[in-house]
């Protein structure tokens, strides 16, 4: 899971994540106005400028605390690298994914 | 169950249906709580202290249901019904923690108070494994086995759960309390890094008393317990616990400072004057509403009141020729084997820590097997370790073969209980919403690069412990190693400490050196190793031959090459 050397030049972006309530699940939000939630990384919006970000998270937090869907919602930092989106932090890396020692569980099992 | 209820006289008992009737109505006050959050009614804020209550924390992946094992004794169908949950809900499998109990980890919120509802079945819950209570009392995985047993220490562990279960005062405390109890020679139970550490004894009059000790605790601040009195005698033992956390309770209520773990208190007060208080509080409170009669514990004992034992003979021929001609049974025997109290029986440890395997992680089809093992040869009976092994307690010697035959077919029969690939391991970040580092992935790669059962018994005692941050779950400041995740610029670094003793000699590591990588952590480990084996002098464990000679040549050997 490291980094390549190369990817630190890529540019950092951000993506906002949160749980589940009902179930859990790690889900990060989708692009487009309606505030939707997707399971995927791959599915998320980015987001390039901080501002930009932390908008879209306060508008998701309101959302998670009238609609019962999400808790637990914030962003984090992540890079396009190669077409892959790779979080900066292993945290991250791990909630996207799932356990490294179990990797037939999560979603990475699925993949 | 009977309870032993503050404000009644400890001798009032009432019946099993009134436990049961509580944890059935506290089931479905769980059941109406989440509905309510669900529909919108409570607030996440509002909900949050709710689900702690019943042992539901939000993980990175999902949802974890902490399961108490109260002092880490089981019945075979009590783990029959952890392992249907561990189908039915989670992914077929489950964690057994240091604090010897049941963790699930891909747990959903909607589910669990049918979960709740189905370990009411088998009489468990999971009251009091979270949030700022009394938690789970723990004690020796071979109590009421042990041949050094000097007191039953499950009798009193039983005593404070029903004491302090329905303790209103004790339900609200500045922050949670562990008490662990150990009644043998042996301190099996880390006893002086809990809150409360209690250690039953007898006097020359063959009665029971107990020795305190106060303000251990591992963490962040991690402090050794100090001793607060020597001797409290039996009809005291409640009386006397009452006074610790009513003083704890005084001054975490009336000054911010001391709003933290007991072991802050202790520390900031100082012992005399921590100890001058519980004894003021306990002579005010020394009466007979507090006086635990003999009588009680008597009824209690009977509960506990062990299995019909046969009248055998130790070192049976059968076991003797089964050594004999096996010498991987032998090892397993020499290792994961305990001398019983009684004749011809033994303790047996199946390690949930195979070379390279993930400790503490159980299967659902593991845990069914091993429900039918206690069936067969532990009077249905069986024991979480807080080495976060299980312990078959009472086994016949002639059944010992039949029974390490049928663990070593399923993968359970690693004979390392108590070596260097016994290792403790919390979540670490593979789980746990709190982590620097991984714990699992460093524990797998030690274990497998001491894979060698007889290179592990040729190295000895030997407690590696990691956590995967400065919370101590994984117990690393005791470990003769400890291993401490640290986050270093968003990467994964491991802090080596040596010379941790969680027994009554009990001792906080020191840091080695400079924290470095996972992969030069599992060098670093051969490196202490081999060090000490050019050491030893014989019959020297490592965290003696450390003490003789010093960090001086672990430390060169380990960082030679930076
Ligand atoms: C995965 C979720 C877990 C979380 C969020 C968690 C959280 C914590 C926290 C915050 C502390 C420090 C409390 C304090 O110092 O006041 C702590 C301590 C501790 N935890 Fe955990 N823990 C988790 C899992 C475990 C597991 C799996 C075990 C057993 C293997 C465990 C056993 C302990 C022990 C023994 C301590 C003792 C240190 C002490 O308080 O003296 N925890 N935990
Ligand atoms: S020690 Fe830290 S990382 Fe490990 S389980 Fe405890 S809180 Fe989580």
């Amino acid at each position: 899971m490291a980094l390549s050397d190369k990817s630190r030049n890529e540019a950092v972006l951000k993506a906002i994540t949160a749980n589940r309530l009902r179930d859990g699940e790690v889900i990060f939000l989708a692009p487009g106005p309606d505030l939707g939630w997707v399971e995927r990384l791959d599915a998320a919006a980015l987001f390039e400028d901080a501002a930009a970000a932390d908008t879209a998270l306060a508008a998701a937090k309101a959302q998670a605390e009238g609609e019962q869907f999400a808790v637990d919602v914030y962003a984090f930092d992540l890079r396009v690298t190669d077409g892959q989106r790779v979080p900066v932090k292993t945290r991250e890396r791990i909630r996207a994914l799932g356990p490294t020692v179990r990797i037939d569980l999560g979603k990475q099992a699925a993949a | 169950m009977n309870h032993i209820a503050p404000g009644r006289n400890a001798g009032v008992y009432s019946y099993d249906d009134i436990d049961r009737r509580f944890v059935a109505e506290r089931v479905e006050q769980f059941r109406a709580q989440v509905e309510r959050r669900l529909s919108g009614e409570l607030t996440e804020d509002e909900f949050k202290p709710l689900r702690l209550m019943n042992g539901l924390y939000l993980q990175l992946h999902a949802y974890m249901l902490r399961i108490a094992v109260p002092y880490g004794v089981l019945t075979a169908r009590q783990l029959r019904k952890l392992a249907e949950i561990g189908r039915k809900y989670d992914k077929g499998y489950g964690h057994f923690t240091t604090r010897q109990n049941l963790q699930f980890n891909w747990i959903k919120l909607e589910d669990t108070p049918a979960i709740l509802h189905e370990l009411a079945e088998v009489d468990m819950h999971a009251l009091q494994t979270s949030g700022n209570c009394v938690r789970n009392v723990t004690t020796d995985q071979f109590v009421g086995a042990a041949r050094d047993e000097v007191v039953d220490g499950r009798v009193y562990a039983e005593i404070l759960r029903q004491w302090t279960t329905l303790h209103p005062e004790f339900t609200f405390l500045p922050r949670k309390f562990k008490i662990a109890i150990m009644g043998s020679d042996a301190d099996r139970a880390a006893i002086r890094v809990h809150d409360v550490g209690v250690f039953a004894k007898r006097n020359e009059r063959g009665e029971v008393g107990f020795t305190f000790y106060v303000g251990g605790g591992l963490g962040r601040s991690p402090f050794i317990g100090k001793l607060i009195r020597d001797w409290v005698p039996e009809e005291d033992f409640v009386a006397y616990l009452e006074a610790i956390l009513r003083v704890y309770n005084q001054y975490g209520r009336r000054d911010n400072i001391y709003k933290a773990r007991i072991k802050i208190l202790v520390h900031e007060l100082g012992q005399e004057k921590f100890t001058q208080e519980v004894e003021e509080e306990f002579a005010r409170l020394r009466g007979p509403k507090y006086r635990l009669a003999p009588e009680v514990v008597d009824e209690i004992r009977r509960r506990f009141g062990g299995p019909a034992f046969e009248t055998l003979t130790d070192e049976p021929e059968s076991f003797q020729a089964a050594k004999a001609a096996n010498p991987d049974f032998a090892r397993w025997v020499a290792v994961n084997v305990l001398a019983h109290k009684v004749p011809g029986y033994a303790a047996a440890t199946i390690s949930l820590k195979p070379a390279g395997g993930i400790p503490g992680d159980a299967t659902s089809e593991q845990m069914e097997l091993i429900a039918d093992l206690a069936d067969a040869h532990s009077f249905g009976e069986l024991r979480v370790s807080h080495a976060q092994n299980l312990v078959l307690a009472h086994v016949r010697q002639d059944e010992l073969f039949t029974l390490w035959t049928a663990l070593e077919a399923n993968g359970l029969g690693t004979p390392n209980a108590g070596l260097i690939g016994d290792i403790i391991a919390c979540p670490g970040l593979d789980y746990c919403a709190l982590a620097n580092a991984r714990s699992i992935p460093l524990a797998q790669a030690i274990s497998a690069r001491f894979a060698d059962p007889a290179r592990q018994q040729t190295i000895g005692e030997l407690g590696i412990k990691i956590s995967g941050c400065i919370n101590a779950c994984g117990h690393h400041h005791v470990g003769a190693i400890g291993i401490l995740g640290v986050d270093k610029k968003g990467e994964e670094f491991y802090q080596i400490t040596v010379g941790g003793d969680p027994t009554l000699t009990t001792a906080i590591g020191d840091i080695l050196g400079p924290a470095v990588t996972a992969d030069e952590t599992v060098d670093a480990i051969e490196a202490i190793v081999e060090v000490y084996l050019s050491n030893r002098h014989d019959g020297e464990r490592f965290i003696d031959t450390l003490k003789r000679v010093g960090h001086g040549p672990f430390k060169e050997r380990v960082y030679a090459a930076h």
